[in-house]
């Protein structure tokens, strides 16, 4: 990699807001976006949900009937890009591939339709089927960007965003593409918010979307370093594969640079994590436990902070790291 | 599928836990592993599909309805429905340990992932990858299929048939393991083919049609020629994605006229969909797999079901399986929201 990628823009949706401030804002405030309630019958489950914006729904027909995931991919994705590349790729001078990561992905749809097929198939919507399916926010993006750019969604636990990176810097680097969007996207509804509280009571499942726009070149944040991800087998459960990245990622400490961790707040979920990184002696945030837990798109946010800290020019360097829940450890590095 | 393999190193208890289509993969990927002349070892994995562990999700639906914060099994469920779950749980069964990507370009996922692999082994990142995809049956996609109408009411899919009616679901996988010549080479490996290209696009047509001329089909086929280099006439056979829907099967016709041009009398095409029905996520998976074994038994594999072709059909759509000298051989997938990838083997020439 040596510099060659960097990223060009940001952009994020999150339960603190429409637009990458305002992440950025509530991590430096420290301050948890609020919690509401997501009823079904007696059943109550706390979340950080995306406050209401039509305004800040990108205009396009393809987006009309999407669920949000979709919509909040959209929106991170074009804020990423930016009007000038974004008036490129329209006018067919630019190619920009497009990947998205998930671990859930597009469930109010799921929901909705398999509630219509059970009640009476004959009748379940054609319309909304299309939706269930994994990659149809990347296909939205890539219709309204104008992109016949090959276009790629990944699944994967909540570090699969790290992935996305991968994938992004080989596309650039082969020439397949002039540049890539990166997104971490999903959404909140009550099939996957009451099974996220089965890990833990403590758990607040949110929503939204992060994306990093990557090109090949100079600019003022390079990613610096995507390590293969240390996938969890029976002999590197969870905390031996947080420890082994940790060794790729920064083996010593390094006080002058910054640490996005993948920490959410409760003890137990966090463990491992903070045994990897229990003598860093550098400044660390942790927007999951500002932002929620918002599955495939909290890693997002993770690179979204690290990359805006050196952009504004209080860090050097930065280290985005995630220990996924049931598949891996990963994360990258970005500096100047 | 219920009970484990015999010689199976897997326990009850994980079989239990494994979703149909992660058996089916695993049956697959065994046999890759296996005709390969590996016990597993250190290699990425990259798979493809697109239900993935529907049917788990789809268990864990029903009881939420029925019971809703009742938390007995619910939290297995939440756990054994997610893909990454299955597909670790999958290579440790298989030996096999090495960074995982799954890839879900719906029914195209399959081709995907033997390009990404492809790629990896080409770049130098990987010495060898384990590749392939899979899908199950579930109500949730069948019913979908219904609901869109893309179902063949008379049950018989007919591809390139001037009155086909539709698809018919099939489930299945298909894995290879993607080495470099070297390596192959190096251990005394039997080659079974060279992949010479892959191409990737994104059809942005409409989410669920393809564009009318196949723009996005000839991108991939184009691409994958460039990468191969390889013109329409060096090709020996065309698998194509051929599902039997009207749109699919004209819009990919356009697509390899315009990809032959004068030539494209002489190209032989057939759709194996026919035979094994649509398996999504496994499908271009499967039929890499089809075409290696053609190339393998010197052989092509037909069009099942064709009583009048249609009128697209200006190349040679092969009606029955027949000998036939196959050298070098191009396969099509294409999926929902557009996901366009093809992939060019050649058979290795014997010293």
């Amino acid at each position: 990699m040596s510099g060659r990628i960097v990223i060009a823009g940001t952009g994020a949706v999150s339960s603190a807001g429409w637009g990458v401030r305002a992440l950025i804002d509530a991590l430096e405030s420290g301050e948890a976006a609020p919690v509401s309630n997501l009823e079904r019958g007696e059943v109550h489950t706390p979340v950080r949900r995306v406050p209401e914006n039509a305004a800040g729904v990108p205009k396009s027909a393809r987006l009309r009937r999407t669920s949000p995931v979709s919509k909040f991919a959209a929106a991170a994705a074009i804020e990423a890009i930016g009007p000038e590349r974004l008036a490129q790729i329209a006018a067919g001078e630019w190619r920009v591939g497009v990947i998205y990561t998930l671990l859930n992905g597009c469930v109010n749809y799921s929901n909705r339709f398999f509630g219509e097929v059970l009640a009476d198939p004959s009748v379940a919507s054609p319309i909304v089927f299309p939706e269930t399916v994994f990659n149809a926010p990347a296909s939205h993006l890539a219709a309204m960007l104008g992109s016949v750019s090959p276009n790629d969604t990944l699944l994967g636990d909540n570090a699969e965003f790290f992935t996305g990176l991968e994938v992004a810097a080989e596309w650039i680097a082969r020439g397949d593409v002039d540049g890539c969007v990166v997104v971490g996207a999903e959404e909140l509804d009550w099939l996957s918010a009451e099974a996220l509280r089965f890990y833990s009571r403590d758990s607040v499942p949110s929503e939204g979307a992060g994306a990093l726009y990557l090109e090949a070149g100079e600019g003022t944040v390079k990613l610096l370093h995507v390590p293969d991800a240390v996938p969890f087998s029976q002999e590197m459960d969870r905390s031996l594969a947080a420890l082994r990245l940790r060794e790729t990622l920064a083996p010593k400490d390094e006080p002058g640079t910054l640490l996005v961790d993948g920490r959410c707040g409760i003890g137990r979920v966090d463990r491992a994590e903070r045994t990897a990184w229990e003598n860093w002696s550098g400044p660390r945030l942790s927007p999951r436990a500002i932002t929620g837990e918002a599955l495939g798109a909290s890693a997002a946010f993770q690179c979204v902070a690290a990359v805006e800290a050196i952009r504004a020019g209080r860090m050097d360097q930065a280290i985005a790291f995630t220990l996924g829940g049931n598949e891996q450890a990963a994360g990258a590095r970005f500096g100047r | 599928m219920t009970r484990i393999s015999p010689g199976s190193s897997i326990g009850q208890r994980d079989w239990n836990r494994m979703d149909r289509g992660t058996r089916l993969a695993w049956w697959a990927a065994r046999e890759a592993l296996e005709s390969a002349g590996l016990k597993g070892g250190l290699m990425p994995i990259v798979v493809g599909t697109s239900a993935a562990a529907m049917p788990i999700g789809e268990d864990y639906y029903k009881r939420a309805m029925e019971t809703p914060g009742r938390r007995a099994g619910q939290l297995l469920r939440t756990e054994t429905y997610q893909v990454q779950r299955q597909m670790t749980a999958m290579a440790r069964h298989l030996g096999v340990a090495g960074p995982l990507r799954i890839i879900s370009n719906a029914c195209a996922s399959g081709a995907n992932a033997i390009g990404h692999a492809f790629h990896l082994v080409r770049s130098g990142k990987a010495e060898r990858v384990l590749a392939g995809g899979y899908d199950a049956l579930c109500q949730l996609v069948f019913a979908g299929f219904d609901a869109l109408q893309a179902l063949s009411p008379s049950g018989v899919p007919r591809p390139f048939d001037a009155a086909r009616d539709g698809l018919a679901l099939g489930e299945g996988a298909g894995f290879v393991v993607v080495e470099s010549v070297a390596a192959a080479r190096a251990r005394g490996a039997r080659v079974m083919a060279e992949i010479l290209g892959y191409g990737a696009a994104t059809d942005i047509h409409h989410l669920t049609q393809p564009h009318p001329e196949g723009d996005a089909a000839l991108s991939t086929m184009a691409a994958a020629c460039r990468m191969a280099g390889v013109s329409p006439e060096k090709i020996d056979y065309v698998n194509s994605h051929g599902t039997g829907t009207p749109l699919n099967d004209v819009a990919e016709g356009r697509a390899i006229q315009r990809w032959a041009g004068e030539s494209v009398a002489g190209v032989k095409v057939s759709s194996t969909k026919s035979a094994i029905g649509h398996l999504l996520g496994g499908a271009g998976a499967v039929e890499a797999v089809i075409c290696l074994m053609a190339m393998e038994g010197q052989w092509l594999p037909a069009s099942l079901n064709v009583r009048e072709a249609d009128p697209v059909c200006s190349f040679e759509l092969i009606r029955e399986p027949r000998d036939a000298k196959v050298r070098t051989v191009l396969t099509n997938s294409f999926g929902f929201g557009g996901a366009n990838a093809t992939l060019i083997f050649r058979k290795e020439d014997k010293a």
